[in-house]
């Protein structure tokens, strides 16, 4: 009797833990099901997308077919010296445009806390022969793809990238300024006396050594007895905004962009960079010394402003404004 | 016996009297007053140069490129002429090891003076690049002193053990110290045949070395895009400039030990008058790039670079420059022509001005270089536009060669200015020695 008593409640719970087992199978396949079913539906209400190839056709894709890929413009996490993976910064500046309006300077100025006397970027006052048109140029790095100072430095402190830029690690250059010497462009500039940067540097430094993923940033304080340049604004790029002097110029002179997606933008017009090389005539400094800058510009013709617009801000001495 | 003891006497290093006294702590003054402007350097950074960002090097590149040439002066005199027979050279050779010893060591520290971060010194080690030409100076300088102390060392040691036992009564301090160096020096015969051949293949090491030293040097600025700088025929008229540069040095320094230490049996006319056939012939190869470098270039002158001639030809360099080609070059070489040219005295002033010549050749070739780039100059404070050296800079360059003056002063008080061992064997006095012990 006893004996029976245990073996039906074992029965029980036997067939209890069976029926409850199938039906957690078949409740998990069925929402499998189910959701599968969902997500056609989901996929057959969206239809068709319209996307643009790398020659610029817009064509017409079903959203099914469309798959999200990693997304190159997240730059979260990349090698500071290797660079965004996948790039390739330009720069194309409008010489028709430039007035010497000097707002692409100060903007580089403030946001590089820049203190010494002689700028990062200039505008420079030019005419090549007295027959030919006075313009105005500005000039940044030209983040050369063949950069004669890299070549030079005996410590690897300034370096190229893989997207483009040419940097200067200011904790490591020694100060011997070879890679001024070797610049045909002048475009570097020295820390000759303690930079002075302020509470700037302070916070800067703070900020610096908080987030390590980040050595690119504005202006990682300028260094006594270090080389110094334009940067093409990295710490901007990585956020997805454009360089300072870009944003800042009044005229639009400044184009910046990816050359792997052919386009630049000067923040008003977004144009395809190949096809307004060729319009305008696009050029680069220097091209004959093999040094392939990443910087072009476009002649000065067609002239919207008058180049004596310019004279008015012109300042043969002082290029620097001091932060107070 | 009494002829050989003559020349020990004669030859040994003497106390200075108080003319040398006076030299001595003058130097050491400059010296101290140097160090005290390079500290400050240190403090306030390179702000206390002229240099700026158009005129990034100065005196300090240009003093350190004029201290690599006479530098050179080693490798001439005593391989060269070694490896022709020229057996003339014996009673030269020690004062041309001393110059290349001194001029290659103050070379390795004045470029550190120009460094803005000597604090970041290991990392040319560290972070080596090769293909960067100051890599290449980081590798033949220490190579140069090594091969340099080596070339003034192995030859010296049997002097070292005549000292030894000549001191060993005035002064036992010298006299162990002496007898230290010598490695125990005897004379016996396997000594001698090692000698000779470590002198020989030291010999043989220093001209490429030094060739490759001159040429680095000339490659830091020859591997630039610079007008004036980018040239090929930097590395032959570096060599050739230095050559000019050593053998002025070592006129200079010979007179004034000569007759300091009262050496006029020893280094004759004859030497002088040797001396000054070499430096005709280092002015009129120097004189030959010369015309390669400034005057070839005005037939096919680009804008750049005949702004840059018209700088250096009727500019702001004119003086400077034509002072060092007819002063330095010119001038010498039509002076030295002549045998009453080549007596001890004129000698001693010509190789006085071509030294001169040579270290202001070298600010020539540095400063209006930079101040002529392909940009041009503009959004820059005035002074920017110019350069000529400040106080501080001064300062530290003139303790840098008084501290090579006293390298060579210490080394010559110290050390036998002429080979006694040498020049003992070349007359022979040392057989009479044996012969009459015997």
């Amino acid at each position: 009797m006893k004996n029976n008593k245990t073996n039906s409640r074992r029965k029980f719970l036997d067939n209890g833990l069976k029926i409850s087992l199938v039906t957690a199978i078949s409740g998990l396949g069925l929402s499998k099901l189910a959701s599968k079913l969902n997500a056609q539906t989901e996929n057959n209400s969206s239809g068709k997308m319209e996307l643009m190839t790398t020659d610029g056709t817009i064509i017409q894709v079903d959203s099914s077919e469309v798959m999200e890929m990693d997304n190159s413009k997240k730059h979260e996490d990349y090698n500071i010296r290797e660079g965004m993976p996948n790039r390739k910064f330009v720069m194309v500046i409008d010489l028709a445009k430039c007035k010497n309006a000097l707002k692409c300077q100060t903007a580089c100025n403030k946001h590089h806390y820049i203190t010494g006397d002689n700028a990062w970027l200039k505008i420079y006052k030019m005419q090549e022969s007295l027959d030919t048109a006075p313009y105005w140029m500005p000039t940044t790095c030209m983040h050369c793809d063949h950069p004669a100072c890299v070549t030079v430095c005996p410590v690897d402190a300034t370096f190229k990238r893989k997207d483009g830029l040419v940097l200067i690690d200011n904790e490591r250059c020694i100060g011997c300024r070879f890679c001024m010497a070797a610049c045909p462009y002048s475009t570097r500039v020295f820390n000759w006396s303690e930079p002075n940067q302020g509470e700037i540097t302070m916070n800067m430094e703070m900020e610096h050594k908080t987030s390590n993923k980040s050595v690119e940033h504005a202006g990682l304080p300028s260094i006594k007895g270090t080389v110094d340049k334009c940067d093409f604004c990295p710490h901007a790029i990585k956020e997805n905004e454009l360089p300072h002097c870009v944003s800042a110029c009044p005229n639009g002179v400044f184009y910046f962009g990816d050359k792997y997606e052919d386009t630049v933008t000067n923040g008003d017009e977004t144009l395809r960079f190949s096809k307004l090389l060729k319009d305008k005539a696009g050029y680069r400094i220097m091209e004959g010394l093999g040094t392939e800058p990443s910087v072009y510009y476009l002649p000065p013709t067609d002239r919207l402003v008058n180049f004596e617009d310019g004279l008015k801000d012109y300042n043969e001495f002082q290029s620097v404004e001091k932060p107070e | 016996m009494k002829n050989y003891d003559k020349l020990i006497s004669d030859l040994v290093p003497k106390k200075f009297g108080k003319l040398g006294v006076i030299w001595t702590s003058s130097l050491l003054v400059i010296i101290i007053i140097g160090i005290v402007a390079y500290i400050d350097q240190l403090i306030k950074g390179q702000v206390v140069t002229n240099m700026r960002d158009y005129a990034l090097w100065g005196i300090y590149i240009s003093n350190f490129v004029f201290f690599v040439a006479t530098s050179f002066v080693g490798s001439v005199t005593v391989a060269i002429l070694r490896l022709t027979h020229n057996e003339w050279r014996t009673p030269i050779v020690r004062i041309a090891e001393i110059i290349t010893l001194a001029a290659i060591v103050m070379a390795g520290i004045t470029i550190m003076i120009d460094m803005a971060r000597p604090d970041r010194l290991l990392n040319l080690f560290i972070h080596a690049r090769l293909q960067s030409p100051i890599t290449w100076d980081v590798i033949i300088i220490p190579t140069s002193i090594a091969i340099s102390f080596l070339l003034l060392y192995f030859p010296l040691i049997p002097d070292l053990a005549i000292l030894k036992d000549h001191f060993k009564d005035e002064s036992p301090f010298l006299s162990k110290w002496y007898g230290k160096l010598s490695l125990n020096w005897t004379g016996s015969k396997a000594q001698k045949a090692i000698q000779t051949k470590s002198i020989q293949i030291i010999a043989l090491m220093i001209i490429p070395i030094s060739l490759i030293l001159q040429t680095v040097d000339a490659w830091l600025f020859s591997t630039t895009y610079r007008i004036g700088w980018d040239s090929t025929n930097m590395g032959a008229y570096f060599i050739s400039g230095a050559f000019v540069a050593g053998i002025g040095a070592l006129i200079t320094v010979i007179y004034v030990v000569r007759r300091v230490y009262k050496l006029e049996n020893y280094i004759t006319e004859f030497h002088f008058d040797k001396l000054g056939k070499l430096l005709v012939l280092a002015c009129l190869t120097y004189l030959y790039f010369n015309i390669n470098e400034y005057l070839i270039p005005v037939f096919t002158a680009k804008k750049g670079e005949l702004e840059h001639l018209d700088v250096l030809f009727t500019g702001h360099y004119a003086f400077l420059f034509w002072f060092v080609i007819i002063g330095g070059l010119i001038i010498p070489s039509i002076v030295l022509l002549f045998k009453k040219g080549r007596k001890p005295l004129p000698m001693f002033i010509i190789g006085l001005v071509v030294v001169i010549a040579s270290w202001w050749k070298r600010y020539l070739i540095v400063t209006p270089t930079l101040l002529h780039p392909f940009m041009p100059i503009q959004g820059v404070p005035e002074s920017w536009h110019h350069y000529f050296p400040s106080i501080h800079e001064w300062l530290i360059t003139l303790a840098t060669l008084a501290m090579a003056l006293l390298i060579i002063t210490m080394l010559v008080r110290y050390l036998p200015v002429i080979p006694i061992q040498k020049t003992a064997d070349e007359q022979e006095l040392l057989k009479n020695v044996k012969n009459t012990k015997s």
